[in-house]
């Protein structure tokens, strides 16, 4: 049996899908007060997690590739376009800082029952539509900046994958450092008591359409 | 009075399960997660039954509707699988929590507006950046690609710099 199993079905999209959403709920994701506290710096676990998350499976897939269990480009890597990728990592950041939600922790968000997370979502469907209907005037921009195929940070820098991996732990472990002592300095991080709690803003919610009602 | 829910994981414990996750997902199908891909899908089908010929005309929806049912693929099950994997998970810990959420200087009428807003910049975005938070961001870093530690700094410069101009939506 080699490896990957190139399985696209229902089962391996259920299971992948299963695993990531229990994990981004569990890491207290489906609330848009824990996430953007990453920006207001009361809340580092979308960085933990995130680098977290990013460093065990790099390091797994290094695993993989040393013992000659998988091929070298055996996996999907994405080509950069430096320009839209970049912008368009401005734009998901600035919407996530204003409506508190990136796309895969709003469908945590319209799980665990955040009304704000469906309006989001709609959002985002209103926004890719827009996408589609400007793409023809946009697209010399959308393809500008394409870099090698693939490139990863080892070939980008010439230096062993290990070197780089190495790096990342050290950066990740240095932002955790950080991360925890600016939290606590503003009173975080966000504890599930705090966000998931049947508080008084679903109340205030009632009374607030009961007073436009009238 | 229901019980208080339960804690969340520690980020560490938190991003160990979603690396092993991601690390199974590459080995079972040889690519990583997403949601921003369904999205694209939904939207484009949402659009078709609108206006399906100018849909089919259009040079970015189009290739989908030709493809056929494009909400078929395996990014479709994967983000039906989130829903069911984050409502087990808040079901089992009591934190489903049905309500607007926000800061406490925003109404909810107003936070509505903010997520539709901040929904369309974000669904924008991750077609201009050929993916999302999940797909370059998480996915893409894990196979160290420049694309996507590019995008994450897009991502955090602009997080933290809309953020300080717009601090009282979430304080």
């Amino acid at each position: 049996m080699s490896i990957p199993l190139y399985d696209s079905g229902i089962a391996s999209g259920l299971l992948s899908g299963i695993l990531f959403g229990y994990a981004l709920e569990a890491a207290g994701f489906g609330s848009p007060r824990k996430l953007t506290g990453q920006f207001t710096l009361r809340d580092f676990s979308v960085f933990k997690v995130m680098f977290t998350a990013v460093i065990v499976c790099a390091v797994g897939l290094y695993v993989l590739r040393t013992m000659g269990w998988m091929g070298p480009a055996a996996v999907f890597i994405p080509t950069l376009f430096f320009w839209a990728i970049l912008l368009g990592g401005v734009f998901i950041g600035a919407g996530f800082a204003v409506g508190g939600y990136c796309p895969g922790t709003s469908v945590v968000g319209v799980a665990s029952g955040r009304i704000d997370a469906v309006v989001f979502a709609i959002g985002m469907v209103l926004g890719t539509s827009v996408f589609a209907w400007v793409f023809d005037p946009i697209k010399d921009f959308y393809l500008a900046g394409q870099g090698p195929t693939a490139q990863t940070l080892p070939q980008l820098f010439g230096l062993p994958e290990w070197v780089i991996l190495l790096a990342l732990i050290i950066i990740a472990a240095v932002g955790f450092r950080l991360g925890t002592i600016l939290e606590r300095s503003r009173g975080g991080p966000f504890t599930a008591e705090e966000v998931c709690a049947p508080d008084d803003e679903a109340d205030d919610f009632a009374l607030t359409s009961a007073n436009a009602r009238g | 009075m229901r019980d208080a829910p339960k804690a969340f994981w520690s980020p560490l414990a938190a991003g160990t399960a979603l690396g092993l996750a991601l690390l199974l997902t590459f080995v079972v199908t040889g690519h990583g997660l997403g949601a921003s891909g369904f999205v694209t899908r939904f939207a484009a089908q949402a659009n078709d039954w609108v206006a399906p010929q100018a849909t089919a005309d259009n040079s970015y929806f189009g290739p989908f509707m030709a493809a056929g049912s494009p909400l078929l693929s395996w990014i479709t099950w994967e983000v039906v699988g989130v829903l069911i994997g984050a409502w087990l998970g808040a079901k089992g810990a009591g934190r489903i929590s049905v309500k607007v959420e926000r800061g406490p200087r925003t109404s909810s009428g107003n936070r509505l507006v903010y997520a539709l807003l901040g929904g369309a910049l974000v669904g924008f975005g991750a077609r201009l950046a050929r993916g999302c938070t999940s797909g370059l961001g998480l996915s893409g870093s894990a196979t160290l690609a420049v694309a996507g530690f590019v995008f994450l700094i897009g991502f955090f410069a602009a997080g933290f710099a809309v953020s300080m101009m717009m601090r009282r939506i979430w304080q």
